[in-house]
């Protein structure tokens, strides 16, 4: 992230990083660290204020910047959301192009054994449902580089969802490799007998339970999504096409959550690939409690993917 | 400088007018949906965009056609925005209470309360760190002033010291509820000070009071001391939107408004001769405006859902 932030601070004049505690402090992750002293005041820290913030973000990309904001924690949106989906998804469509909003929202969510539940929601079917925004999500260091990358990039108003559960993960990231475009789902382990689509953390729990599956001759392929907007449904129907069994695991709540358009969508547009029905793996419909106990017994992870595997090559 | 007082009239009739052939257009069925209108405010957009040049940034609120009209948005166009044409402003998609200029430096008008202040705060920042001595102005009511956006947005642009020029038309009703009664001060200008700002309280029905104010507050912004904030009292002699029963003004208000309104005033200095010769002069330039205005064709139902991203 330290290092998209620097390549777009560096590759566009116009571009600015701001958030609580990102200048001199470096960010509460460290994820900023040194942009203040290389790139003075185009990185900055702001008061505890993100209606302003995202609200300054929307009318300095309309003055031809390209503003990158930090929201700490996701759950922290839910205070300023005017300005995202009134504003922010607006500024295009109803100025009929005259206007554009280049900015970038980059935050974090998930659900931590100790967290309370307030830093422990996941908001992207909020974002999904909101024609004019785009939604990443990256699930690797790689992709926090390039999906960031990719955002900054954008000429219209951008969110990225890290997960903070991924933040210790450690691996080489390639930086010099050229701009991604923007969309794109990922197939990170191939499979035939049923496809698992998974975005963010539980890619990584997705490819652990298809391990544990493959013990049991069970081959499941699992996509990591990347992106919820645009949603790539072809990467999704054509795995569908070959597997006939569908899977959908996110660690927001079952009711509303992207995996609910996932699997409309598969429905509708891949009814005839189907051979069993559709299984969403999420939070139970549930507020999250911070005790380790309990919030294990809730959030998805391994096992449940697992069961919702066998479930659905079982039926 | 102040306008010769014949100038101000024009320019203040220009609006008044104007929203009248709206209402007078929608009563024809030829505007749909509600519309906020300014009659009695005029005196404010009117003297406060004289103090602004064309590199400097604007935001209003939905009652914000008098600031479209005092920023230069040409007539026609504006017309037919608000009649869901394919104008040159937003193609129908912004109308009344949402429409910007990208052509003027007019962020837009806004119909959420006190949404349109970040923004401006935005471009601010924008010229700040550009550097370029734009400033950027933002219109808002005196119910904005309970807005959390609005109190973020004034404690930021002052610790940030951003060229912002906040004018609030105070026009004594919050929507439909006397702001008297939503605030525990006596004034909203006293909460400047609070935020470490200078705030000035005028008439807002002198143009050139207006202008006074917002010129000193623009040429402070310009030299990188930060934002201000103007009060502007004035007074509504219309509902909130255009079919506001009003139910809620006591019996005699609206009356005793129309004696202090700004076109009132300033018709009882200027010669009466003048006045009618001004009168026809805007009549006849609205009759064009709203004549090129039917012209401009309604947008293509085909490019419904253009322009949602780039």
């Amino acid at each position: 992230m330290n290092e998209a932030l620097r390549w777009a601070l560096a590759t566009y004049p116009e571009a600015l990083f701001y958030g609580e505690d990102v200048a001199l402090p470096g960010g509460p992750y460290g994820a900023s660290k040194g942009l203040r002293k290389e790139f003075g005041p185009r990185c900055f820290d702001t008061p505890i204020s993100e209606t302003a913030m995202l609200g300054m973000g929307v009318g300095a990309a309309m003055r031809g910047m390209r503003p990158v904001v930090e929201i700490m924690f996701a759950d922290f949106f839910l205070v300023a959301l005017d300005q995202v989906l009134n504003q922010a998804a607006n500024v295009r469509y109803v100025s009929g192009g005259r206007y554009a909003c280049p900015l970038t929202i980059r935050s974090q969510q998930a659900s931590v054994p100790g967290a309370c539940a307030q830093h422990a929601q996941q908001l992207e079917a909020v974002f999904a449902h909101w024609p004019g925004l785009r939604v990443a999500l990256p699930s690797t260091p790689q992709d926090a580089y390039e999906l960031l990358r990719t955002a900054i990039a954008c000429d219209d108003p951008v969110i990225v969802l890290e997960t903070r559960a991924l933040y210790q993960q450690k691996a080489d990231v390639v930086l010099d490799g050229p701009l991604e475009p923007l969309g794109g789902a990922r197939v990170v382990r191939p499979g035939g007998d049923v496809t698992v689509v998974s975005w963010s953390r539980l890619v990584h729990e997705a490819v652990a339970a298809a391990d544990e599956l493959a013990a049991e001759g069970v081959e499941a392929e699992v996509i990591d999504l990347r992106w919820v907007a645009p949603l790539d449904l072809d990467a999704v129907l054509s795995s569908l096409e070959r597997t006939g069994r569908l899977v959908v695991a996110h660690e927001a709540n079952v009711t509303g959550g992207f995996g609910a358009e996932v699997a409309a969508r598969a429905a509708s547009e891949g009814f005839w690939h189907l051979d069993a029905p559709i299984a969403r793996v999420g939070l139970p419909d549930t507020r999250v409690p911070a005790a380790a106990a309990l919030n294990q017994a809730l959030v998805p992870d391994r096992r449940t993917i697992a069961d919702a595997i066998r479930r659905t090559v079982g039926s | 400088m102040p306008a010769a007082p014949l100038d101000t009239y024009r320019d203040l009739l220009v609006i008044r007018r104007f929203e009248e052939r709206l209402v007078a257009l929608k009563a024809e069925g030829l505007i749909q949906g509600s519309m906020h209108l300014c009659n009695g405010q005029e005196a404010i957009p009117v003297g406060a965009c004289r103090a602004l040049e064309a590199r400097d940034a604007l935001t209003a609120t939905y009652r914000g056609h008098g600031w479209s009209i005092a920023r230069g948005l040409p007539l026609a166009q504006l017309v037919a925005e608000i009649m869901g044409r394919d104008s040159a402003l937003c193609g129908g998609r912004g109308g009344s209470a949402y429409h910007s200029s990208a052509a003027h430096g007019f962020l837009g008008e806004n119909s959420i309360v006190g949404a349109g202040m970040p923004i401006a705060a935005g471009a601010a920042l924008a010229a700040s760190l550009r550097g370029d001595g734009s400033v950027s102005l933002c219109s808002i009511g005196d119910g904005a002033m309970n807005q959390g956006a609005v109190h973020e947005t004034l404690n930021i642009a002052a610790v940030m010291r951003l060229p912002l020029v906040v004018v609030v038309e105070n026009n004594v009703y919050s929507e439909l509820t006397p702001i008297r009664d939503m605030i525990a001060t006596e004034t909203l200008v006293e909460r400047a000070a609070a935020y470490g700002m200078p705030g000035t309280a005028v008439d807002g029905n002198e143009a050139d009071e207006v202008e006074a104010a917002v010129a000193a507050a623009v040429a402070r912004a310009r030299a990188g001391e930060g934002p201000s904030l103007v009060e502007a009292h004035t007074e509504r002699l219309v509902g909130h939107y255009d079919l506001d029963p009003q139910h809620y003004r006591p019996a005699g208000e609206v009356e005793r408004a129309a004696e202090r309104e700004p076109l009132a005033r300033l018709r009882a200095r200027l010669d009466a001769g003048e006045v009618e010769r001004v009168e026809a002069e805007v009549a006849s330039l609205l009759d064009a405006a709203v004549a090129e205005a039917q012209q401009v064709p309604f947008p293509d139902p085909a490019t419904a859902r253009d322009h949602l991203s780039a």
